[in-house]
């Protein structure tokens, strides 16, 4: 039997708030435990949550990169359920009105472009954290976390395998960091996914039984932890089972899926309207402030780059990656802007691989965007060769602050293009290998890069291997 | 004398004829005289003499208010920092406010002096004061009595001249109801108008936080320094707040009294009904037009605020699970059991039924039926409200149907009990201000309540009417036998 497979995702993203979402504790990351969580957080008595404004903003913003339609009232509501580390015993949430409404993200399958519906994003606060190692017999609770800003990302149905999810998973990661909203620090639970997978028969129209997978956080587990799933579905059915909807958690170290907790045990979360919280009222000036701070989305800038720099799509995909190296890319062509596929590969290239190399991001790159716009300006220009471009890049590496021209006198790295110079160092070569003269004049002309090597190395290099090459074709006719 | 109004007691202090710490350790002096009322949960005289002494400093400088060194008694719901702040409930017995609920503040910024904390029904749930975990208030007036509730140690402390003026707080009439079972007018403001942050939440939607006093001057003076918008709490409305005190004079002349006629049918005491029979007459003879009007769902306003209330409180009340503060069980072995003995060891049995009764409205399957169905309910009798405040301005009739009953009466009849809010949940339900005098006797001496509701955030038509009513009338200045100065 032929089996189809039926993905859709619950992203939480963490928004890029100082404050907490209903309370005004710091959110970052990392304080000791219990000192970033205030009286609300802390849910004393008679405490009251506030909405911060900006947590919408940021939801906006997404609804508006998303093309979607944004709720202009959406509602709070309680989820309610008992556990130590939800300070109020109900989580704030939203419910039947979400902030978000649909929209959709266009994602690059083998098949071409295929569109992923979005049929939600809504605001909720985090919970705290439980501490299970270093308290003998009991737990500790960490509400640092507790009240920090979530916007959970709710797909369709839409993805038909884990390969697929990954791409539509790396893409809202892409763009949630693009647009500002989230850091995308996985590590740190700021970018956090539940899976629903179900298998059904190739042509069945109904869904199958769906099991959730919950809080994974990263790529790579995502991708296995969705394949294990599908293989125990359909090994589950092909034996004559049958999937029990049900909650797994995914264990990375034994490679698979465990049951959490099933529909039977579900709990009865009680939902009702926060009385606490009015109804949130967007404004137009709200949702055109959101719409002004959105910065050109990642599908746009790749397009742009292809037709006003005519980079491939290789290299345009590379550069779109993130936002700040589309930005640096794009300060350094400045410098030489009809060499923007130089620029893209000297950026795709060397610099990547220095930047890799010391695990460092775009952002903390030693080398100015300028100062290499000017390396490869003076390689264009014929200053310098390719390979004394390596050795520059390497300087400004150590020292951003010596301008490129410099470098290259100092390290004494211009070509050689004065023909005088370059024939006298020809004439040497020659007078120096006249077995090779001889084998050239009989026909033998592979041997031509022979002597153009030695000329080269004579040079230190410094000389222009055109004009080499040139000269030692004209000297050998004579 | 036996009525110290706070405009005498502000003359006294500015004239210091008495000062701040003097006239704290006259009503200390009077709280411990009167102990067996037990209307207060908490007294800290040493707490209470040092807020004194601080208003007697402001005292000898020119930044002094008018409520400068006037004493008073918060009921035990506002977080008070430093103090303990039970709720009424032992599940809080151990629980020492960190911060101040914003009334607390603003009254201590005015430089007023906390007598104490008074006692409550626990979580405010009750509406005789029987089910504090503290034990049962009497009512000066009849000790066999019960006060009132839920803000029955106020409204006994007010009464016997234990506190001049005291908070209180009303969900469904528990400002109200208690004012009138004890002889005091009591307001509670419009929902929104005095900030709930740190007072701590039983339905969250309907409570509000208000004033039990001697006098609707008294009140009215207390309000204008409680109200205002705070923005710690988003149900706060942010509007101007009126000079109630300005507007107490104006005529009553023209303005219209709607009397619903559902307010004025079975049920109600005869003494209650001849009573305000007899206040209308008097308004009447203020200039105020009587007018027939009909709120024709209000008799529905019991049930539905015993949906709404009971689903609101069962989620607020989630928080007392012994993890981070206020009771945890001595003995468990996992978490499960630490929250069930935690929480069936600190609610009393009023707090667990509403919990049950609230969980239940709101689970799946059943929402539908009894949560949503209540909010439309609750929608119509706002809107009855609505219309009728076409035809009349201030809408008059019974605080409650009967007068104070005696302790234990309705103990065992949760119905029962529940229906002393029959003509105070509607204005909760609607938003709506609400105030109770004092407007004459029954056959037992008990004081008869008399109750006007008005317009969202008109106030100070309520005021108006009950000071023009005092004005004309001495009911307000009774005083239970045995608790003169």
């Amino acid at each position: 039997m032929h089996w189809e497979v039926v993905i859709g995702l619950e992203v939480h993203t963490q928004l890029r708030t100082r404050s907490k979402i209903f309370s005004s504790a710091a959110t970052a990351f990392g304080a000791a435990p219990n000192t970033q969580a205030c009286a609300v957080d802390i849910a004393l008595p008679g405490v009251l949550p506030v909405m911060n404004q900006q947590a919408a903003h940021l939801a906006v913003r997404f609804g508006l990169a998303i093309d979607a339609k944004i709720n202009r009232k959406s509602v709070f509501a309680r989820k309610n359920y008992f556990y130590p580390d939800l300070p109020k015993g109900y989580q704030i949430s939203q419910l039947d009105l979400p902030i978000v409404g649909r929209g959709k993200l266009v994602i690059n399958t083998g098949n071409g472009p295929k569109t992923i519906a979005i049929t939600r994003a809504h605001l909720e606060e985090d919970a705290g954290k439980s501490l299970h190692e270093d308290f003998h017999g009991m737990t500790g609770i960490d509400l640092n976390r507790a009240g920090t800003p979530l916007l959970e990302i709710v797909s369709e149905p839409d993805l038909r395998s884990a390969a697929e999810a990954v791409v539509y998973l790396r893409k809202l990661h892409t763009l949630v960091q693009y647009i500002g909203i989230c850091d995308g620090n996985m590590q740190e639970g700021s970018f956090r996914c539940d899976a629903n997978v179900s298998v059904r028969p190739h042509g069945q129209i109904e869904l199958g039984t769906r099991s959730e997978i919950k809080n994974i956080n990263s790529f790579r587990f995502v991708e296995r932890a969705i394949n294990y799933e599908i293989r125990r579905q359909i090994e589950l059915l092909e034996d004559g089972g049958k999937v029990v909807q049900e909650t797994r958690l995914y264990d990375s170290d034994r490679d698979e899926t465990r049951p959490m907790r099933s529909k039977e045990e579900a709990q009865d979360y009680r939902y009702f309207p926060d009385p606490d919280l009015p109804p949130m009222v967007l404004d137009q000036d709200f949702i055109d402030a959101a719409r002004a701070a959105l910065p050109e989305l990642p599908d746009a800038k790749l397009t742009r780059f292809m037709n006003d720099y005519r980079l491939t799509t290789a290299d345009a995909t590379a550069l779109c990656q993130s936002r700040p190296l589309a930005d640096y890319f794009e300060t350094a062509s400045t410098v030489c802007p009809q060499q923007a596929t130089q620029v893209a590969n000297w950026i795709n290239g060397d610099l990547t691989a220095l930047l890799n190399k010391q695990a460092l991001p775009i952002e903390n790159c030693p080398v100015p965007a300028i100062q290499l716009g000017q390396l490869v300006a003076r390689i264009s220009d014929g200053t310098i060769s390719g390979k004394a471009g390596k050795k520059v890049l390497l300087c400004l590496w150590a020292d951003s602050e010596t301008a490129v021209d410099t470098i290259i006198d100092r390290e004494n790295l211009a070509q050689v293009t004065d023909n005088a110079a370059i024939e006298e160092i020809v004439d040497e070569v020659l007078a120096l290998n006249p077995e090779q003269q001889q084998q050239y004049r009989d026909g033998q002309v592979k041997i031509l890069g022979y002597l153009v090597g030695q000329v080269m190395k004579a040079s230190y290099g410094k000389a222009n291997p055109q004009q080499v090459n040139q000269l030692l074709k004209q000297r050998l006719k004579d | 004398m036996n009525n110290f109004s706070l405009h005498s007691l502000s003359t006294a202090l500015h004239h210091k004829t008495v000062s701040a710490v003097e006239l704290a350790q006259i009503f200390l002096a009077r709280i411990e005289q009167f102990s067996r009322l037990n209307a207060f949960i908490t007294v800290d005289s040493k707490f209470t003499l040092a807020q004194a002494q601080a208003a007697d400093q402001l005292l000898q400088q020119t930044d002094s208010g008018p409520l400068t060194g006037i004493p008073l008694a918060h009921k035990d719901i506002f977080c008070s920092k430093g103090l303990l702040t039970s709720c009424g409930s032992k599940i809080l017995s151990n629980f020492i406010a960190p911060y101040n609920a914003t009334v607390v503040e603003r009254l201590n910024n005015a430089g007023m002096v906390t007598l104490g904390k008074t006692n409550m029904d626990e979580f405010a749930m009750g509406s005789s004061n029987e089910s504090s975990w503290y034990g049962p208030v009497h009512n000066p007036w009849n000790e066999n009595c019960v006060p009132g509730g839920s803000s029955g140690g106020s409204a006994a402390a007010v009464a016997a001249r234990l506190a001049p003026i005291a908070t209180g707080t009303d969900t469904g009439g528990s400002i109200r109801q208690p004012a009138a079972f004890c002889g005091l007018t009591g307001i509670k403001p419009s929902y929104g108008r005095v900030s709930r942050y740190g007072m701590i939440a039983f339905a969250s939607s309907l409570d509000q936080g208000g004033v039990l006093a001697q006098s609707a001057r008294d009140a009215a003076m207390l309000l204008q320094t409680m109200s205002g918008h705070d923005p710690k709490d988003s149900t706060s409305v942010d509007r101007p707040v009126p000079d109630f005190m300005a507007q107490l004079e104006h005529s009553l002349a023209g303005k219209r009294i709607g009397l619903p006629k559902e307010f004025f049918g079975e049920g109600i005491d005869s003494d209650v009904a001849k009573t305000i029979e007899q206040a209308v007459a008097v308004l009447k003879s203020l200039g105020a037009i009587p007018v027939e009007i009909s709120l024709t769902n209000s008799p529905l306003s019991i049930p539905c605020y015993y949906v709404i209330a009971p689903a609101e409180a069962s989620s607020n009340l989630s928080r007392f699970d012994g993890v981070r503060y206020g009771h945890r069980a001595a003995q468990y072995h996992d978490l499960i059991e630490m929250y069930e003995r935690s929480r069936s060891e600190g609610f009393g049995e009023e707090v667990k039924r509403r919990i049950m009764i609230g969980s239940y409205v709101l689970s799946s399957g059943y929402y539908d039926a009894y949560y949503i169905k209540a909010q439309k309910l609750r929608r119509l009798i706002a809107d009855d409200f609505q219309q009728a405040f076409k035809a009349c301005d201030v809408i008059v009739g019974p605080t409650t149907p009967s007068t104070a009953f005696q302790l234990n009466a309705k103990a065992g009849d949760p119905v029962a009990m529940y229906l002393n809010d029959i003509f105070t949940c509607s204005a909760n339900l609607a938003g709506l201000p609400g105030i109770s005098l004092p407007a004459g006797f029954d056959q037992k001496g008990m004081p008869i309540g008399l109750q006007l509701i008005g317009r969202y955030f008109d106030e100070s038509s309520l005021l108006n009417m009950a000071h023009r009513y005092q004005q004309q009338t001495n009911w307000h200045q009774y005083f239970p036998k045995g608790y003169q100065f």
